[in-house]
């Protein structure tokens, strides 16, 4: 399986720029395990000392937010986006 | 002026300069903005403020502005009143209203949006946009066209028409998603890494943005004589505004405003349908777990809230409450206000009347405390959710026998 990475600006000094990467893996967690492999330094950005996604980063796959489903575990199909977004935006109330 | 030194994030403490930038790069954390609070003490007084103009730019040294050069359509200074029969009704001899329906736009929106674009044009960003329950897309609309901005204003397609046309007609783009209200948010997070010359209010310029709700803090010191309450209840979408208000308070007291260091008790108040952090607070947990929003309140339908977490810190070490109240809970709220005090607020209004309700009834909220409750939009945004449960008392012919007939039903009722 190979998804479509969408880079948010805060991590394109770690991909050379590019906004979009093409990555292999099965499942959300191994696609992002692969960045960090592929541009090092990445995995730390997005990942805790545990290994989870840090509070304030959000993992869309296919738009929908991964929490919602399998979180790190969600299976990846064939061409599918994953965007990597910074929490931190929306609303004021 | 100009006591501005940085942002700075909230987690790891990493700086970063005066530009258009909101998350850290390194934890994703939130970025503030930092203050030289000695400068201000010495710079702001009450006689000074009290000289400024009855805007929220009184406060101009506590707000993160170099120069004078503000967007403001006459934002701020809104009526705090006393709730002498919603009060009696409640329990609350000493209720307060911060009444913020009579903003420009009529929300507290104006607040945010006037900072935020205030300060968009002083980085030299030419475009105002941002994501929107309606309230926003209303503010940044108008700010822009009196600006001279162009303006691209994301909102859900299915948002209440009343504040489609309330924005639509200040001229500037009005795109509706086919999606919820963090599908929108999403997007216009992904597009703010895209267009990096755009003022995104609650995304790129959010560190800035955010700082114009302290203001609701600010004026209720000074309306109450420089004094702090006891007790607030404020609305909860993203959590912002509750926390900034937190800030608020402890800032008058740390440049000298204020005699006595303020321990206000911050109360949130949530829809059912849509109550991430109201979950939390009753579960115990830290984490705020997103939801999916179903719920007549839109203008807090925010399933993913950005300030959530910090939000549930402030309720839980302020000790104070929150509430999550139902559809027709709403509904009784923004009649139960409307009845007593006059005042025609929205939806998310009806969700803080009915979360102040709920709390005095259950203690949490106590009798003997200074209350002030925040309303926040005004009721004309969202007269759908009104539709089936108002109208006419009696419709009838035009003759005096039959005004008399129901004249004499309702004096007999």
């Amino acid at each position: 399986m190979s998804a479509t990475v969408r880079v948010p600006s805060q991590l394109r000094s770690l991909t050379g720029g590019l906004a979009e990467l093409q990555i292999d893996g099965s499942t959300v967690g191994e696609v992002l395990k692969k960045i960090d492999s592929q541009y090092p330094g990445l995995g730390e950005r997005i990942f805790d000392e545990n290994g989870s996604l840090r509070r304030f980063v959000n993992v869309f796959l296919a738009d929908e937010d991964v929490r919602f489903m399998d979180g790190l575990d969600t299976s990846v199909k064939e061409n599918q986006v994953l965007s990597i977004v910074p929490a931190v935006a929306g609303g004021a109330f | 002026m100009a006591f501005v030194q940085s942002l700075k994030c909230r987690e790891c403490h990493k700086t970063y300069p005066i530009e258009a930038l909101h998350v850290c790069e390194f934890c994703f954390g939130p970025l503030e903005v930092a203050y030289d609070y000695e400068g201000i003490a010495s710079s702001i007084s009450k006689a000074k403020i009290a000289s400024g103009p009855p805007t929220i730019w009184r406060y101009a040294d506590l707000l993160p502005l170099d120069g004078t050069d503000y967007v403001s359509l006459g934002v701020g200074f809104t009526p705090l009143v006393k709730a002498r029969s919603l009060g009696a009704e409640l329990g609350l001899p000493n209720l307060w209203l911060k009444n913020d329906t009579v903003n420009p736009t009529g929300s507290f929106k104006d607040r945010v949006v006037s900072v935020a674009l205030s300060k968009a044009k002083e980085l030299g960003l030419k475009v105002a946009a941002c994501a929107s329950t309606g309230n926003l897309a209303n503010s940044v609309a108008a700010h822009a066209a009196w600006a001279g901005m162009e303006s691209y204003v994301f909102i859900p397609a299915n948002l209440e028409r009343a504040k489609i046309i309330t924005t639509s007609i200040f001229g500037g783009n009005v795109i509706a998603i086919d999606g919820n209200y963090d599908d929108v948010n999403r997007l216009c997070a992904e597009l703010a890494s895209e267009e990096p010359t755009w003022a995104f209010a609650n995304v790129n310029v959010r560190a800035y943005y955010s700082e114009g709700s302290k203001t609701l803090a600010y004026e209720v010191a000074e309306q109450l004589g420089w004094k702090a309450p006891d007790h607030v209840v404020v609305p909860v979408g993203s959590g912002s505004q509750l926390t900034k208000i937190h800030k608020g308070f402890n800032e008058l007291y740390q440049v000298g405003l204020l005699d006595e260091e303020p321990h206000v008790r911050i109360s949130g108040a949530q829809a059912a349908g849509c109550a991430p952090v109201a979950t939390a607070f009753a579960s115990g947990q830290d984490y705020v777990r997103p939801v999916k929003p179903n719920t007549i309140a839109k203008s807090l339908a925010i399933g993913n809230p950005a300030d959530g977490f910090y939000a549930l810190d402030v309720v839980r070490k302020t000790g104070g409450g929150f509430g999550s109240v139902t559809d027709e809970e709403i509904i009784e709220g923004m009649s139960l206000l409307a009845r007593t005090e006059g005042i025609f607020a929205e939806t998310a209004g009806g969700v803080t009347i009915a979360t102040l309700a709920s709390l005095a009834k259950e203690g949490i909220i106590r009798p003997d405390e200074t209350v002030v409750a925040y309303i926040t939009g005004n009721g004309l945004k969202t007269v759908e959710a009104l539709e089936s449960s108002q109208g006419p008392t009696f419709v009838i012919k035009p003759t005096l026998e039959a005004f008399a007939e129901v004249y004499e039903s309702i004096r007999s009722n």
